[in-house]
């Protein structure tokens, strides 16, 4: 039996380890046109700033694979030949399969802006996107970033180190309130600022501009402002890589369409991770999740499923993190970036815009916390949510959640007082 | 698929990633040039007065090079670190040759070495700088200056100046904070003041802050013996100091704090490891060889250490009887390679090329003793936040013991290693708020994941 997984990120590792657990003696092949080993993609930034060598961003010694009989093929894999049981691979010889994963991931959505396909427009997801951007970093002064999100301000940070002024076009009124609601939201603005960021909130792209040589010139944005740069950063979110399983008719829509247990409209063809939507039988909006948690437990029992247990995927109480340059913010549950119907939100901010924490209740019940600038344990607010807990036994035991280093501040007595004055 | 991206066959594993371009770094500060031109002062300072040249040998002298040199690099580190917004910046660090093994950081390593070999067999070399020292020396132990209390003063001074270091460079951070103040209190009170301001008592020089096996000498009979005739009650507080720290201090303090209590907090070596070495932290070898090269010679290092105190006290026992001279020779045989190249010259002249643990990882015996303890017996444990790892590596590369820290994070594993020293460094840099450093109520509840002590041993004993 050979196993062979498309994409070699996060998802078609977790796969791989599942599927070799459970199955000691299958073939596994894993197949990236983008690495020859599986490296941690959020650590991209950290090998263009400098702060680790790429060799340090692989999560496994290059003999693990070989150790683990995971057989890795570096190619571009350019048909699926579902009926055949194989892949055509660009400039080698086909590679058969008896059950296939695709986890080929997202791409960086791009909206049509007039001039986007010019020299120094990039997005930011891949090492070829880094490799793109050690070229468009050279004689550059000054760079355009379009897209308030996670990705958006990590570029920021990238070519601020490298000495490069940075304009950030956020169309909100405020930086990703489409997830964060407003106080925290602000904390960011005010982190984006005090870095030198020139943060430009509620405008939009409107054109790229270029010079005679195809390059980049500047931007002018939704208030006909000329903004002159050399690199523009699109960074408005990412879209399910979906272009081989379409070409190769595998069922797509937004995504890969796929049951709850990875399984596409192809027999023995799964699809899992960023590129998969979760088809939801009357539950309204199909699944797309697109971080690093979600595909690394998608691929995980995508590859349970194809070992050939019964496994489900349950996505679980939600839970995400980032930092934004040196604000860290968890969340855990669900909080909605504005208020809702039904819910309560208590919200706390030190004086000195360092720390925060909210906590949303819903029928009262705790359904979501975030926190800022302080660090909680994930398995501390996963059982609070999961378990119902009141705002008063949460707040009783507050200082059970808190993960900071030790000797740290300690803010619960004041996140207390004020949650409690709020709830009053 | 668009062809474009089948074009890429770029080979990230022999070519890497070199340093992107950059457009022009500010110019220096007005303080920041000052603070060098008074660095640059204190060093053209001490090379005309080692050569000979007044006012050498005087206060005014030492003041004249240590004040400038000391204030002038801690100066130009405060005002480096002030103008960035306070967090952990490591931008850079791949890219410098000083911090990446470039021709810089060997040339770093060499003069590290040099000073060592220098400083071990021929001290003559150094006879300049001891004498402009020598006033202090004077003051202090009412000797004159010798190449280890040059040492000493030296190493001193460079605890304190990398010190304002950490604290600017980890001001958001109090564990940091407060961790770099005890290493700076331990070195200069315990490690420098106090021996010698013993021996100006007429009393013998006696470090508190080390103990057997780190310092063998101090459970050796020679030792004892002289300890115990000294005139005066020092001598035997002094072997009770000694047997104390090293039977009880230490596997207690171990099993509530885990070994940093003494290796990141207290300790000389770990003191300059953890001011002085920071910079170079990132360089040591996270792989699987390195860890089984390093169980290997530091338990090594550890029983030869044993088993020269047992013949010695068999030896002084017997009056010579039964191992004549042997154990002696044993003894100097350790204080030669171990003692002097291994601590020092390696220890401290490879920081540049092989990071700013080596001696602590792969020769200290204090470490390997702390070490055992920790792993079998002690409470202290990093532990890792849920599932919220993102593999980054981040804290395994930030590592200076050379622990693969994510291997265990990215499985949701506690970190229960024998060498990890607590300095919390890997906490600190984690952007995802994913490790911490606890002294739990127990040691029976460390191991999250299938790393039990007993089947690691086991497994590792396999590699025979």
């Amino acid at each position: 039996m050979r196993v062979a997984i498309i994409g070699n990120g996060v998802t078609g590792v977790a796969a791989a380890l599942s599927v070799r657990r459970l199955q000691p003696d299958w073939e596994i092949v894993m197949i990236s046109g983008e690495s020859s080993f599986h490296y941690s993609r959020p650590a991209l930034m950290y090998i263009f700033m400098g702060h680790m060598s790429y060799k340090d961003t692989k999560p496994y010694e290059d003999s693990f694979w070989r150790k683990n009989r995971i057989d890795l093929v570096r190619g571009w894999v350019s048909g699926i030949d579902a009926a055949g049981k194989k892949l055509i691979m660009h400039e080698r010889d086909s590679i058969s399969f008896d059950k296939l994963l695709i986890a080929t991931g997202s791409k960086s959505n791009r909206f049509g802006w007039p001039g986007q396909d010019l020299g120094g427009v990039q997005g930011l997801y891949s090492l070829m996107d880094i490799r793109l951007l050690y070229e468009n970093v050279k004689g550059a002064r000054s760079a355009v970033i379009v897209g308030g999100g996670l990705i958006g301000i990590e570029l920021a940070e990238m070519l601020h180190s490298r000495n490069i002024h940075v304009t950030f076009l956020v169309r909100e009124e405020s930086y990703w309130t489409n997830v964060l609601p407003a106080e925290e939201s602000r904390m960011i603005n005010r982190v984006i600022l005090e870095q030198g960021i020139d943060l430009r909130l509620t405008t939009e792209l409107k054109e790229i501009v270029g010079n005679d040589s195809g390059k980049v010139r500047g931007v002018v944005t939704s208030k006909e402002e000329f903004i002159e740069c050399q690199i523009v950063g699109l960074t408005a979110g990412v879209s399910p890589n979906i272009a081989l399983a379409k070409a190769s008719g595998i069922n797509t829509g937004r995504g890969i369409l796929v049951d709850w247990s990875f399984r596409t409209d192809t027999p023995d063809v799964f699809a899992a991770g960023d590129c998969a939507e979760i088809i939801t039988e009357g539950e309204g909006r199909n699944l797309i999740q697109q971080v690093w948690y979600t595909g690394k437990n998608q691929g995980k029992v995508a590859g349970e499923v194809i070992a050939g247990r019964q496994s489900v995927y349950d996505p679980g109480i939600w839970y995400n993190s980032a930092k934004f340059f040196d604000l860290e913010y968890q969340t855990y549950g669900t909080v909605s970036s504005a208020p809702v119907s039904g819910e309560s939100s208590f919200y706390w901010e030190h004086p000195d815009h360092s720390r925060s924490i909210r906590i949303v209740t819903k029928d009262g019940a705790v359904c979501g916390i975030n926190v800022m600038g302080l660090r909680y344990s994930h398995r501390v607010c996963e059982s609070w949510v999961a378990e119902k807990r009141s705002l008063d036994y949460v707040l009783g035991h507050l200082g059970d959640a808190n993960f900071d280093p030790e000797f740290y501040e300690k803010c619960e007595a004041e996140i207390i007082k004020e949650i409690r004055k709020q709830a009053a | 698929m668009e062809e474009n991206i089948v074009d890429y066959d770029f080979d990230e594993e022999t070519l890497g990633f070199e340093e992107p371009e950059k457009a022009p770094d500010k110019p220096l500060g007005t303080g920041e040039k000052l603070s060098l031109a008074v660095l640059g002062f204190g060093i053209l300072m001490f090379a005309l007065q080692s050569m000979g040249m007044p006012p050498g040998g005087t206060w005014a002298g030492f003041l004249l090079v240590f004040l400038p040199v000391s204030l002038g690099t801690a100066l130009y580190f405060y005002l480096s670190f002030k103008g960035t917004v306070p967090g952990i910046k490591h931008d850079n660090v791949y890219f410098r040759g000083i911090t990446a093994r470039g021709s810089l950081g060997w040339l770093v390593g060499i003069v590290f070495t040099g000073f060592y070999i220098a400083l071990y067999w021929f001290p003559e070399y150094l006879a300049g700088g001891i004498r402009i020292v020598n006033p202090l020396s004077l003051a202090l132990s009412g000797s004159p200056a010798n190449n280890w209390f040059f040492y000493g003063f030296l190493y001193t001074v460079a605890v304190f100046v990398f010190g304002v270091r950490m604290f600017m460079k980890y001001r958001n951070n109090r564990y940091q904070k407060i961790r770099t103040a005890s290493v700076m209190f331990f070195q200069l009170g315990f490690a420098f003041l106090i021996p010698n301001i013993l021996m100006l008592f007429n009393q013998p020089e006696f470090y508190l802050s080390y103990f057997w096996p780190l310092k063998p000498e101090y459970l050796f009979p020679g030792t004892l013996s002289y300890f115990v005739n000294h005139p005066g009650g020092l001598g035997m507080f002094l072997v009770f100091w000694g047997a104390v720290m090293t039977f009880i201090a230490t596997p207690l303090l171990t099993y509530y704090f885990g070994k940093r209590w003494y290796c990141s907090w207290v300790c000389g070596c770990g003191g300059l490891a953890e001011t002085m070495g920071d910079p170079w932290r990132q360089l040591s070898d996270k792989s699987k060889k390195a860890w089984r090269i390093e169980r290997w010679v530091v338990h090594s290092v550890l029983v030869f250490i044993v088993v020269t105190t047992i013949l010695l006290w068999v030896n002084s026992a017997t009056s010579g009887a039964v191992f004549g001279e042997a154990s002696m020779s044993l003894k100097k045989w350790y204080g030669f390679y171990i003692g002097a190249i291994f601590s020092g010259v390696i220890g401290v002249g490879f920081y540049p090329i092989m990071g700013s643990r080596v001696w602590c990882r792969f020769g200290c015996p204090m470490a390997a003793v702390l070490g055992i303890f920790q792993r079998y017996l002690s409470r202290f444990r990093i532990t890792t936040n849920g599932d919220q790892c993102m593999s980054c590596g981040n804290c395994s590369t930030y590592c200076e013991m050379g622990i693969d820290v994510r291997a265990y994070a990215q499985k949701g594993e506690n970190i229960v290693r024998a060498s990890c020293v607590g300095c919390g460094v890997c906490s600190a840099v984690c952007p995802r708020g994913v490790l911490k450093l606890e002294n739990g109520g127990t040691f029976k509840d460390r191991f999250s994941g299938s790393d039990k002590p007993l089947g690691a041993l086991i497994d590792s004993l396999k590699h025979v």
